[in-house]
């Protein structure tokens, strides 16, 4: 008689996060397929710097420029603030999906507006310090500087080690949690000097 | 991802962020006070004391960082090429810019070796700040 149930054979653990994590989709840590874009667009760079007209370097420095600033801005006091009080399945879910594109995108507009910047203010002659609002072209190098370290000594790398833990089988909530903090705050103070930069920006612009 | 609170495996580590952001900020200071005196000439003196401190604050992070037991290096050296090609690149187009707009002589010379400093110390940061949770 078989009526009574046989204990089932001890389950082979599943490969894979334990039951009830959240799923984590596959992701590109740097997507390769964004990396035509970065490539057309640094090419078209240096272009611009040789031909070293107005039109072009004026185009790469204010458009690039203004997508730095508003990326930083609305990372730092619109999506940063909502990030951290997600779920952490949709965290998750929005990071993976995020963080990747940050990693091709930021470098390329702060590398574009950097050097276009530089040529358009030779071209100009605003970087000579003879030009009359030289102290607010050495603010601008004084805030572009503050952001570059903040941005390349905390705001990377802790973009780039997040992707790195999310790859892992069994990635550390711990980890992801301290690296996405210091990613929002670092976006933040990213922000808010991206407020001086509008001010002195605008003002030079003015005269 | 696992829910319940896991611990940050903690080593202890030499403040290489810190000493990098350091490092970083010399070498900007550097470029600063040569940007702003452009086109004069001016002392190279204050540009090459803040380059060369920053190149040993490079060095001593390296060699702090080389002194620490069970390092991820495999993990460090996979993320660290890829970031040094990548700011290379940056690194690369900076210098360009300067070189079409003639600048020669010392301050090339100085800008050069700050971008080189750049180029090695932000990928280390990237580099570190993955294998340190490695």
């Amino acid at each position: 008689m078989a009526t009574t149930a046989e204990p089932p054979p001890a389950a082979v653990p599943p490969a894979g996060p334990p039951a009830g994590a959240p799923t984590i989709p596959d992701f590109e840590i740097v997507p390769r397929l964004g990396l035509i874009p970065v490539a057309i667009v640094f090419a078209a760079l240096v272009v611009a710097i040789a031909v070293n007209e107005l039109w072009p370097l004026t185009f790469f420095h204010v458009a690039f420029g203004a997508a730095w600033t508003i990326i930083d801005l609305f990372l730092g006091f619109v999506l940063g603030p909502i990030l951290g009080k997600l779920s952490v399945p949709a965290r998750i879910e929005m990071t993976t999906r995020l963080m990747p594109k940050m990693v091709l995108i930021m470098p390329t507009v702060v590398t574009a507006t950097l050097a276009a910047g530089w040529q358009l203010g030779h071209f100009l002659g605003t970087v000579d310090s003879g030009y009359y609002n030289h102290g607010w072209i050495v603010a601008s190098y004084i805030v572009v500087g503050c952001m570059a370290i903040i941005a390349l000594g905390l705001l990377e790398p802790a973009n780039i080690a997040v992707l790195f833990e999310l790859k892992k089988p069994q990635p550390n909530p711990a980890v992801i949690e301290r690296l996405m903090k210091r990613f929002i705050y670092t976006a933040g103070i990213l922000g808010a000097l991206q407020i001086a930069t509008l001010v002195i920006m605008t003002k030079i612009a003015s005269g | 991802m696992a829910t319940e609170a896991a611990a940050i495996p903690e080593r202890p580590m030499p403040p290489v962020t810190q000493v990098g952001m350091a490092s970083l900020a010399l070498i900007v200071a550097g470029g600063i006070y040569l940007a702003a005196h452009l086109p004069q000439s001016v002392p190279l003196t204050p540009a090459i004391v803040l380059l060369v401190l920053s190149a040993l604050l490079l060095a001593g992070n390296l060699i702090a960082l080389s002194r620490v037991r069970g390092f991820a290096w495999d993990r460090f050296f996979q993320v660290g090429r890829w970031a040094l090609l990548a700011y290379t690149i940056t690194a690369g187009l900076i210098e360009y810019a300067f070189l079409r707009n003639g600048l020669s002589g010392g301050p090339l010379i100085v800008v050069t070796l700050s971008l080189v400093v750049y180029a090695l110390h932000v990928p280390m940061l990237i580099a570190f700040t993955v294998a340190r949770y490695a």
